[in-house]
């Protein structure tokens, strides 16, 4: 068996162990430092994992553990996003109080149960990894221990997380009952037969369920926003990018990669999901006054969005609907990075997270002004910023798919009402940085040198992957054309109709 | 092909412009201003090299360029710009009102370079989407203008209403921007090619036509999503709020500039790719112009306010665009492009005057107003020069513009040709020649004591949009030339696919449901 093929988790899960016992000598006056350090030693794991001595494609453990270039994809995507988490949590730090370390450990073990989830191909993998990425954020969630609203934030996590935990492994055993394997590729080869048991698609819808949760799609998004304005910033960021994530890459292995029959089955289903999932998100979103509750539904109406490429993927087979989705995600994680890079830099300085507290940032602080613009326009999807590429590419995608399926035409319509209804909410938060409301305070504020470059980075990120796309649209189309296996491509979709 | 006979420099001299602003500190405004100036001024000079270049009568692109940009699947999408007839007056006009933009923004006081780089993005963004000759990267521009124009009317808007009005044009703008994309998406899906390039669907559709069926409901999808852009009655009341509440030199670059961009939108795609479509919708299309030549022109009579006038007469002229547009002739689409250049020109001019009116009054309320040409006798000059052109004066580019349109579309659309002429001409001259009289004659009035004509440099923006409109009118041929060829190929399609459609079929349904909007007009004092 092939352990190499886990040196970069294992080498990741070492450096959480090593951040919690250095705490032991590093003084608390330069805890702080420990961040940086944390990043620096994140920046030679990227390095890694991106490089030439990185793990080759194959699979261990019995098939459980697959290195190919989808989990590649999220490796580096989810290393971007822990090193970005770290940086800003060592802004934050005044905020979490004690106990930074063990913040910044937590991080990491979190990250080490996404790069897992990134590769998992087996049903026990997926939960545990998933469970290690639950787990930690129980605590993360809950960190601010004298804030109650972080308490509530972790305790509903706990609760909502629990729930859709025991769902899923319900369903891992329902599932392995009927197929006796918990193995994708075994899945893969059994769905013709699979397909008409009932027992098993329930299985799988449990499955769905705990998914679902992870990537707040309705009607699993209940804990979203509430969780999202509790957590500390840096945790909120983690979570909408990084679970997120995680919650897609298992939903793009398992629905599109290992059982595109029975996805081709359930159509309806996930249009149904993705329309209520942004009607839900941009409507709910309108009313808003805390900028990280907004956010919840923000991330709410984008996980919407994304499903419109499993939404294609199930009609057509083909991949350009995954293919649109890791698009999406990649200019989604710049984007939400750099939106939370300026929460947790602003949370130090202004009481709340409130919108109105925006105002006058355009004279306190132009760069986290510009940052914070930057990161909502391409949020809204207006060129020339990152999420523009994306959503153009999803929607060509069910349009592509559309003739034939007037549901999907539907579709595209409550789509379009989604990006017009989030242009008003999304524009109000520009409109609170230029020039909503009277400021009393019009200090400057002070940006620390990591999260400058934190955020310019973000800014050229969204920019660069807005205005030149080419290449990360080649390494999404990688990162799927190595999805299809030959069980799905000989049984082709049309069967399932 | 030579650099120089490239699109590419009039479209990277604003963006390095707006770079080159961010690198100068916010406090130095002499400076911002001058990088600004500069940067325009080269814009404009760059862009009229290539109108004087441009090889009349000839049909076909022009100072063409391409670069792939990104290849998704199948679809190969490039950076594709290149010239002919329809946009090579756009980007000329882009570049005078552009500079004149700058140059009439010397009040802004707050937060200068933020402004300057925000307009030099809608400048950039107008010329791209003028010269795009990819769908993709037509939207792409197009939408780089929408945040500057949301933050402008914010910032360094007036009234209590900005507000309100910055949020109703962006929110209807991207509402029309969308419903636009996704029928440029499914115009692309349903060709079945493999890039979104005009000219490269304009090959593959000769080859394979669309489906009647499917240019049916794709082609309403792209032209009233782009008319919303333009103010198409009933989709027109986010266009006077916004102008009224705009700063003037976002109200000049928007109305001028970024609404032709739908227009042209309509004029590239929609009707030459979707003939079948065209001849379906574009009936309807005639009788919702008649809506804004009466409906428009009739508010814009009653208004006090002189920017909320502009910007209805401004919505009224519109109709005439659309009306020449679906006159699916030669000689009305020709008008259409001429109108549309001239308009550009008069719609700046027009908020410009008003911008400088306000800044001397301290306000637009035409009725306390008064005797005003007597204090300043250039600037009334430039009102009654460009007010007179909005009456549809011959001499300048307008005219010529309307009057082409309406002999374009006489044997197509005889009935609402009248409509128009009587209500466009007849009404428009009434509004206009009321708020002339309101403004510059009568008594004087003590309030306005210490009003001041322009200062030398402060006329060079009227300047030079005032010599464009007048030679573009003394002299249309320079434009008709270079838009005749283009606009033979738009109607090619159509003459070729439906050759007797347009004076048969479509005169009856406009004649039936024009009378409605037509009665209010009749009841008229």
């Amino acid at each position: 068996m092939n352990y190499s093929l886990i040196t970069l988790e294992l080498l990741a899960a070492l450096l959480g162990l090593v951040v919690l016992v250095a705490d032991l000598w590093v003084s608390p006056t330069v805890r702080r430092s420990l961040g940086l350090g944390l990043a620096a030693a994140l920046c030679c794991l990227l390095a890694f994992a991106i490089g030439s001595l990185a793990p080759q494609s194959g699979s261990a453990f019995s098939g459980m553990f697959v290195v190919d270039d989808l989990a590649r994809y999220f490796k580096g995507f989810f290393l971007l996003a822990g090193l970005a988490v770290v940086l800003m949590a060592s802004e934050f730090a005044p905020r979490l109080g004690a106990g930074l370390s063990e913040f910044f450990a937590l991080t990491v073990f979190a990250l080490v149960g996404m790069l897992f989830a990134a590769s998992a191909n087996d049903l026990g993998l997926l939960f545990v990894s998933l469970e290690l990425v639950t787990v930690t954020f129980y605590v993360l969630n809950s960190f601010q221990r004298t804030r109650l609203a972080s308490l509530e934030a972790g305790v509903k996590y706990l609760i909502l997380g629990g729930v859709s935990s025991a769902f899923m492994v319900f369903g891992i055993a329902l599932v392995f009952g009927m197929a006796n394997s918990t193995n994708f590729n075994v899945l893969a080869a059994k769905q013709k037969e699979l397909a008409g048991s009932a027992v098993f698609l329930v299985g799988l819808l449990l499955i769905l369920v705990g998914l679902g949760f992870k990537i707040a799609a309705v009607p699993l998004q209940m804990w979203a926003p509430d969780v999202y304005q509790g957590s500390p910033a840096p945790a909120t960021a983690f979570l909408a990018i990084g679970s997120k994530a995680a919650g897609f890459v298992l939903l793009i292995r398992l629905f599109v990669g290992a059982l595109p029959q029975i996805t081709a089955m359930w159509q309806h289903l996930f249009v149904a999901m993705a329309a209520a999932t942004i009607l839900y998100g941009s409507l709910c979103a309108i009313p808003q006054r805390n900028l990280k509750r907004l956010m919840g539904y923000s991330s709410i109406a984008n996980a919407g969005y994304l499903l419109l490429g499993l939404v294609a993927s199930s009609y057509t087979g083909t991949s350009a609907g995954p293919t649109a989705m890791l698009i999406y995600l990649g200019g989604y994680a710049f984007t939400v990075l750099a939106a939370f890079a300026v929460i947790s830099a602003l949370a130090n300085h202004v009481e709340g997270d409130d919108i109105g507290g925006l105002s006058g940032l355009g004279q306190r602080s132009p760069l986290l002004a510009a940052g914070l613009t930057t990161a909502i326009v391409s949020l809204a999807g207006i060129p020339p910023m990152a999420g523009f590429f994306g959503k153009v590419l999803l929607i060509q995608g069910v349009l592509a798919a559309a003739p034939g399926h007037p549901e999907l035409y539907a579709l595209i319509a409550v789509a379009v009402f989604g990006v017009v209804l989030s242009l008003y909410y999304y524009f109000g938060v520009i409109r609170a940085i230029y020039w909503g409301g009277q400021s009393a305070n019009l200090s400057t504020i002070p940006v620390a040198l990591p999260t400058r470059i934190l955020l310019g980075a973000c800014v050229v990120g969204i920019l660069v992957l807005g205005v030149f796309p080419q290449g990360l649209v080649k390494l999404a189309d990688q990162a799927v054309a190595g999805l299809a296996r030959p069980a799905a491509t000989a049984a082709p979709v049309k069967a399932a109709h | 092909m030579t650099a120089m006979d490239s699109l590419t420099p009039v479209l990277l001299t604003p963006v390095v412009t707006a770079l080159l602003l961010l690198l100068v500190p916010g406090n130095l405004r002499v400076v911002l201003r001058a990088v600004a100036i500069v940067g325009s001024a080269l814009t404009a000079w760059t862009a009229i090299g290539l109108f004087s270049r441009f090889h009349p009568g000839e049909a076909g692109l022009q100072f063409e360029s391409m670069v792939p940009w990104v290849t998704v699947g199948p679809m190969k999408l490039a950076y594709h710009v290149g010239a002919d007839g329809l946009n090579i007056g756009l980007i000329l006009v882009t570049g005078l009102v552009g500079l004149a933009a700058v140059l009439v923004s010397w009040n802004i006081e707050r937060h200068v370079k933020l402004f300057y780089v925000l307009l030099m993005l809608m400048i950039s963004g107008a010329m791209g989407a003028f010269a795009s000759l990819d769908l993709v990267l037509f939207y792409f521009f197009n939408e780089l203008a929408l945040v500057p124009t949301f933050i402008m009317i914010g910032v360094w808007g007036r009234g209590e209403d900005r507000n309100w009005a910055a949020f109703k044009i962006t929110l209807y703008l991207t509402l029309g921007a969308l419903t636009a994309l996704v029928g440029l998406v499914a115009l692309y899906v349903a060709a079945g090619a493999d890039s979104l390039d005009v000219t490269v669907l304009q090959r593959h559709l000769a080859a394979h036509p669309l489906p009647v069926a499917a240019q049916v409901w794709i082609f309403p999808l792209v032209v009233f999503g782009f008319a919303v852009l333009v103010g198409l009655f009933p989709f027109h009341s986010w266009a006077p709020l916004g102008y009224a509440a705009a700063p003037t030199a976002t109200a000049m670059m928007h109305a001028g500039i970024l609404k032709k961009a739908g227009l042209y939108a309509i004029l590239r795609v929609a009707v030459p790719l979707m003939p079948e479509g065209a001849s379906r919708w574009l009936p309807l299309v005639a009788v919702l112009a008649i809506g804004n030549l009466l409906h428009c022109a009739w508010v814009a009579l009653r208004q006090k306010d002189m920017n909320l006038l502009i910007g209805n007469s401004s919505l009224a002229h519109m109709g005439f665009a659309f009306l020449g547009i679906a006159s699916l002739t030669v000689i009305g689409v020709t008008g259409t492009v001429l109108l549309m250049v001239a308009h550009a020109l008069l719609a700046a001019l027009s908020f410009a005057l008003s911008g400088y009116l306000e800044t001397q009054t301290g306000t637009l309320d035409m009725t306390r107003m008064g005797g005003l040409l007597r204090r300043m006798p250039f600037y009334g000059t430039a009102l009654v020069m460009g007010f007179m052109a909005g009456c549809g004066l011959p001499g300048f580019a307008n005219f010529a513009g309307e009057a082409t349109i309406l002999f374009g579309a006489w044997k197509a659309l005889p009935l609402l040709v009248v409509i128009a002429a009587w209500s466009g001409l007849v009404i428009g001259a009434v509004a206009m020649l009321r708020a002339l009289r309101a403004v510059l004659q009568g008594p004087e009035r003590p309030e306005f004591a210490r009003v001041a004509d322009t200062g030398y440099w402060r006329r060079l923006p009227f300047v030079v949009l005032l010599a464009a409109m007048v030679l573009f009118g003394v002299a249309p041929g320079l434009l008709t030339t270079r838009i005749e060829p283009a606009a033979r190929v738009v109607v090619a399609a159509h003459r070729a696919s439906s050759p007797a459609a347009p004076a048969g079929s479509e005169a009856p349904a406009p004649a039936a449901s024009a009378h409605s909007p037509g009665t209010p007009a009749q009841s008229r004092h």
